[in-house]
């Protein structure tokens, strides 16, 4: 039941210090209430008997896991329940899942259930929704147990929005104590994660209370639809706020044995902003008091049997970097050329190769398919915007993709070492991922044996001719007079 | 020789066999010379190295990504702030079309590699081509013998390996490939008159003049050997084709280079070109006259003309000698002065006397650069002279000139390096074919010497082929003009005349046993040679300068790569348009890696500009924010090594900017900055120099890292080791403290009235006069 958040709510928060939070909160509250009697008349025959939120703010991505016991109080069957998300949340939001929880206590299973956006005619307030599809209509009277996950980005605010080294980085969380929904609530109870103890400041909406380092807010009960009561948590958050702005990953199959991977970064380090002077007396000698939120290390998981890795940024080697491998996985440690500070950037480039087998297979109808994995192998950094270009041999024709989520694609042709016609790569785009979007795709394709003997063949016949070339030089005498 | 038929068919198989055998002999000579520059990419990385590459790099990236057109009008405002340069027309363009060029086709066939990818193997390449044009120059002089050793010699030469390691991307790479060249082509053109070869001449002087300074060597010195061959009366009608199209093509070409322009007729450096062009056409019609007169009308026409022509040379010499004095240096750039008066630049111009490879090199720097070549050159000069052809006599005057240029300035060893590569192979290859030839005459004397014409015949060809210039030019007129294949033929003619002097020279054989000792030492010297290149090149000369690398103690590689970490940094975390100031040393680095503007660079074109930069530098504090600020800086950028012994740093340097701000603003003194004549840091210096603005950044909260703060470089304690900047403020400094960066803080807003504090009465009041005094000299105001 979230309104006016566009404005006031932003408002609000640039507010927050001056006026007294509670009288706003009334008044927001009363808007809510009114608001909420308006729109109504779809949901009623579904209600949310249990609902139970935790919110895990200990890293820059924040995940929420809710759990919702929903029961369908109307005459007819539901097939389908909604989630609601305030419209600046939808912004930021990078995943939703969900899944059903069956059979009994002891031997439960979670079924993934298909989650799509949508819109609806009578949003309040430019509500954005989710819907879930059951796997079986709940009929009339029956209750089902849902576990939602989804994911947020950037909603962590850095409060104060510039620190000096010697400051620890204080970060406000904006939310509403009362779960967004459509639908009635007859209990809820959110709970919320800080990565410490020091927690500046919190919104009470009684009953609240804090234990080290989480907040409880409720058990509130009989919240009607579309309820909305903003809180504004402030807290110290320490960890790295490490971006991906952009990241641009090539992947280059060669039939020939080998899959090339180039990843150009764009990194970020989105806390807050770095002010004033940067010591390295200080740095070296107190890493404990100074810079505390600054990051100088970066963990990549690369696939196992990895092979010629580096790293490099557009200036040469960057040495700082060590690569374990065991026969499960390999890990990339990074540390960018300097420390980064809130504000400051980075580029580079990683680069590996890898065995062609462990990730080119040949499908039942004779077309090939690459299954590869998506997303940034960064641990913990969530990625603005990601490119992923499949470079497939040249002479590969039908190109498609698979991939778990929506994405942008496109086709383009890239010329490189000896081509001819150009080599097919497929683009894939996706806006705002977070480490949970590393599942793997495939892209399907076909491709003549023929195509690889091609280049081969133009080396051989270059020289050839060039052979011949000599040895008619050699032979003709192109002197005019004898 | 019974049978003509058969020795002629086994000595044409001789030939093809030799010629196979000279081809994989020389394309193995340009693998070598090619691998021997890659200890840097596998040692360290594939990068640019030092600091002119960054500059040529740039410039490259700029041509492939906007065209030979934008190139030529590249007016570059991220440097020299705030004048900028116009690069098209003050750069020799050769390296980067060269660079831009093999870029352009590779990417045309679809080769993908970097512009950076070019710049680092373009040397290693070049070093190939030169090591071929050295074996086309010394087979002109003395045979394909003394060609492949000198080609294998220049090969892995370390003088030039220094300069064309893999990354070391300068002009000299090329250069060095063009001067070769530039020699073979006139020495070709001497032994064959043809104007083919002279034209080819031409241009290749033409590229030479596009990818060096130094090609005022090649218009000095082949106008020297056309003199030196008059003078010895051998003047010729080759001589002529040999040198007149070079002078006037050549000068010609060169006016087309924007940077040379009419400096290519109007500069001294060019002059004996000019005069010798004048003096060959006299002699020339001299000869002629003398063909068509008889004697006696002849030495009328000579009295004559000599009357009149003294009294017109004496004429113009008055009118070009007023000209040329009335040129404040003399018609001279100040590099070429110190290159006739090597005390010149140390005198006058501390600029030039600042650059290290601009001193004169030590006796340790020529047995390091040139090895046991500095022993072999004496005896291939001895060679040259038996005997002396017009060939040999340009290589020894080559090795003359170059000995005298490279003791004046360290970078012109360069120079020599071909010549005595040259020279050495000529010995070396005399020296073989001598003992070479002693053995097989003991040996067959043993047996009989019926059959020993076949085996010299080798050692023979090598004179022969030296006649063949001139037997070929006699025959000329009588004979029709032999095309590729009949000069082979024709060889064989010449062996005849030849007898006579192998018959001679047999008496000139050494003992059996003296010629296997000797031929073991000369292995020995060679292997000596290859060693201590392959060292030089994997050791001395392979540290690309921008990272550095050290061994800790259990073995492990340690890497410093903090000139990177702050350009990296500079490039990411500051404005597109702040600049950057710091000793000119970095400015190429800093326009290349971090994309900023600064105020001077390693072009060292305008003294002011780089003495304000070290008036900045050798003022106190406040002063220098005003210089820095009237110049728009934002960022000083200072290079330090006291935290981990790196000795070339800004305080090492700082003399230099004390004398050539000095030299500019006379209210810096030197005598100032030393304690009793001695540079020091420590607590007995002065307290101008502790209170300058380089002391100041270098060593800013440094006490705090150990406790006393000793600096490993001087290896002393500092000397002022507590203090405050109060306008400058330390915004980074990289891992191991090597790079310092402090931005000025911004003006205050308002000056408050009572600044003038009781306590600090004396000291402000000092520096109030301090700084008024500076203002006025600061030409930025």
């Amino acid at each position: 039941m979230h309104i006016v958040r566009g404005s006031t709510a932003r408002h609000h928060t640039h507010t927050a210090m001056e006026a007294p939070l509670g009288a706003r909160l009334t008044l927001a509250l009363s808007i809510f209430a009114f608001l909420s009697l308006l729109t109504t008349a779809f949901s009623q025959q579904i209600q949310i008997l249990n609902a139970e939120r935790r919110v895990d703010l200990t890293s820059h991505i924040v995940r929420v896991f809710l759990t919702l016991k929903v029961e369908n109080t109307g005459t007819a069957p539901a097939t389908e329940i909604l989630l609601a998300f305030p419209p600046t949340q939808v912004d930021h939001l990078a995943v939703v899942k969900a899944q059903a929880a069956t059979g009994k206590r002891k031997k439960q299973t979670y079924v993934p259930l298909d989650v799509k956006p949508t819109e609806l005619p009578d949003a309040p307030n430019g509500t954005k929704y989710f819907i879930i599809s059951l796997l079986s209509p709940l009929n009339s009277g029956e209750t089902a147990t849902l576990e939602v996950l989804y994911i947020l980005t950037h909603s962590l605010e850095p409060f104060p929005a510039e620190i000096s080294q010697s400051e620890p980085q204080l970060v406000y969380y904006h939310d509403s104590a009362i779960i967004l929904s459509p639908y009635h609530i007859k209990q809820q109870t959110t709970f919320i994660k800080t990565p410490t103890a020091k927690v500046e400041s919190f919104t009470r909406v009684e009953p609240t209370n804090r234990v080290s380092t989480e907040l409880k807010y409720g058990p509130y009960e009989d919240r009607p639809p579309y309820s909305f009561s903003p809180i504004i948590v402030h807290f110290e958050n320490n960890n790295p706020f490490a971006v991906v702005e952009e990241i641009v990953r090539e992947v280059e199959i060669s039939h020939w044995g080998n899959l090339q991977i180039t990843e150009h970064y764009k990194l970020v380090h989105t806390g807050a902003r770095h002010k004033g002077v940067f010591s390295r007396v200080d740095y070296q000698s107190r890493p404990s008091f100074s810079g505390v939120s600054s990051f100088k290390h970066l963990l990549a998981r690369l696939p196992p049997r990895v092979h010629s890795v580096y790293y490099r940024d557009e200036i040469g080697n960057i040495s700082s970097s060590h690569l374990r491998t065991d026969n499960r996985k390999s890990e990339l440690e990074i540390e960018p050329r300097y420390p980064l500070f809130g504000g400051w950037k980075a580029t580079f480039v990683i680069g590996y190769g890898l065995p062609l087998q462990d990730f080119l297979f040949e499908s039942s109808d004779g077309k090939r398919y690459l299954n590869f994995s998506f997303g940034c192998p960064l641990a913990e950094t969530s990625v603005d915007k990601l490119t992923i270009k499949v470079v497939l041999p040249e002479g590969s024709k039908d190109p498609s993709a698979v991939v778990p989520f929506s994405v942008e694609q496109r086709l383009e042709t890239k010329y490189s070492y000896l081509d001819v016609v150009g080599r097919t790569v497929l683009v894939l785009e996706k806006k705002n991922l977070v480490p949970e979007h590393n599942s793997p795709f495939q892209v399907y394709y076909t491709f003549n044996q023929i195509f690889m003997l091609a280049e081969p063949l133009m080396l051989v016949s270059a020289f050839f001719f060039f052979f011949v070339a000599c040895v008619a030089y050699l032979h003709i005498d192109l002197s005019i007079r004898k | 020789m019974a049978d003509p038929e058969n020795a002629k068919e086994a000595t044409t198989l001789r030939y093809a066999f030799g010629n196979v055998l000279s081809f994989f002999i020389l394309l193995l000579i340009g693998v070598l010379a090619f691998w021997i520059r890659l200890f840097s990419v596998i040692k360290y990385e594939s990068v640019i190295h030092e600091f002119d590459p960054y500059f040529n790099y740039r410039v490259t990236q700029f041509l492939t990504k906007n065209g030979i057109y934008d190139f030529w009008n590249w007016f570059d405002d991220r440097t020299w702030y705030p004048l900028g340069r116009v690069i098209g027309g003050t750069v020799y363009p050769g390296l980067t079309l060269t660079a831009g060029t093999i870029w352009w086709i590779l990417n045309s066939l679809n080769i993908p590699l970097s512009v950076e990818t070019v710049c680092v193997f373009t040397a290693p390449i070049f070093s190939a081509f030169a090591s071929w044009a050295t074996y086309l120059l010394t087979k002109e002089v003395k045979g394909a013998g003394a060609g492949l050793t000198a080609a294998a010699l220049l090969a892995m030469v370390p003088s030039y390996i220094s300069r064309s390691v893999a990354g070391s991307y300068d002009n000299e790479a090329v250069a060095i490939f063009a001067l070769i060249f530039t020699f073979y082509l006139y020495i070709k053109t001497l032994n064959t008159g043809s104007l083919f070869y002279a034209t080819l001449n031409a241009l290749a002087y033409f590229y030479m003049v596009c990818s060096w300074g130094g090609y005022t060597f090649i218009i000095n010195l082949i106008p020297m050997h056309v003199l030196l061959c008059i003078v010895t009366g051998r003047y010729s009608s080759r001589l002529y084709i040999a040198y007149a199209p070079l002078v006037v093509l050549g000068t010609l070409l060169a006016a087309l280079v924007p940077v040379v322009g009419f400096n290519a007729v109007m500069t001294s450096e060019h002059f004996a070109s000019f005069l010798v062009f004048i003096i060959i056409h006299v002699v020339a019609f001299v000869y002629y006259i003398k063909g068509i007169l008889s004697p006696k009308m002849f030495k009328v026409a000579v009295t004559l003309v000599v009357s009149v022509g003294l009294v017109v040379c004496c004429a113009v010499m008055a009118i070009l000698i007023a000209l040329v004095a009335s040129s404040p240096t003399k018609g001279w750039s100040g590099r070429s002065l110190s290159l006739l008066d090597p005390t010149y630049a140390s005198k006058y111009i501390p600029i030039i006397a600042s650059v290290s490879e601009h001193q004169p090199p030590t006796w340790p720097s020529y047995f390091m650069d040139i090895n046991v070549l500095a022993f072999l050159v004496p005896a291939g000069i001895i060679a040259c002279f038996l005997p002396l052809s017009d060939a040999s006599s340009f290589v020894v005057l080559y090795i003359v000139t170059s000995v005298y240029f490279s003791g004046v300035m360290v970078r012109l060893m360069l120079v020599l390096a071909p010549a005595a590569c040259v020279m050495s192979g000529i010995a070396l290859s005399e020296s073989f074919s001598v003992f070479t030839r002693s053995i097989k005459f003991q040996l067959h004397g043993l047996s009989g010497s019926s059959q020993v014409d076949s085996g010299d015949a080798s050692s023979s060809t090598v004179v022969a082929q030296n006649d063949a210039g001139k037997a070929e030019k006699t025959e000329d007129t009588a004979k029709e003009r032999p095309s590729k294949k009949s000069k082979k033929k024709e060889k064989g003619i010449v062996d005849k005349p030849s007898l006579k002097a192998k018959i001679e020279r047999r008496l000139l054989v050494l003992p059996f046993e003296a010629s296997i000792f000797a031929i073991l030492l000369l292995v020995l010297l060679g292997a000596f040679y290859v060693v201590h290149c392959v060292w030089a090149a994997a050791e001395a000369y392979s540290a690309p300068s921008i990272v550095l690398t050290s061994y800790s103690h259990d073995g492990g590689l340690h890497v410093f790569d903090d000139f990177r970490e702050a350009y990296a940094w500079l490039s990411h975390n500051t404005e597109v348009d702040d600049k950057v100031a710091s000793w000119w040393d970095y400015g190429y680095q800093t326009t290349a890696m971090a994309n900023r503007t600064v105020i001077v660079d390693n072009n060292t074109w305008n003294n002011t500009h780089i003495a304000t930069v070290g008036t900045a530098m050798s003022s106190p504090e406040k002063a220098a924010w005003e210089i820095f600020n009237s110049l728009d800086v934002k960022y000083v950028l200072v290079v330090f090594g006291g935290l981990v012994g790196y000795p070339s740093d800004d305080i090492n340097k700082f003399l230099w900017m004390v004398r050539i701000g000095g030299g500019v603003f006379p209210h810096i003194k030197e005598p100032d900055y030393l304690r009793d004549g001695q540079y020091r840091i420590d607590s007995q210096a002065t307290p101008t120099m502790l209170n300058c603005l380089m002391y100041k950044l270098s060593y800013y909260r440094f006490v705090e890292t150990d406790g006393r703060g000793f600096d490993r470089v001087r290896q002393t304690e500092i000397g002022k080791k507590n203090f405050k900047l109060t306008h400058f403020e330390e915004v980074f400094t990289t891992h191991h403290w090597m790079v310092r960066i402090y931005k000025l803080k911004p003006p205050r807003n308002r000056i408050r009235g009572k600044t003038k504090k009781p306590r600090s009465q004396k000291t402000s009041s000092t520096t109030r006069t301090k700084r008024s005094a500076a203002t006025k000299r600061n030409p930025w105001h």
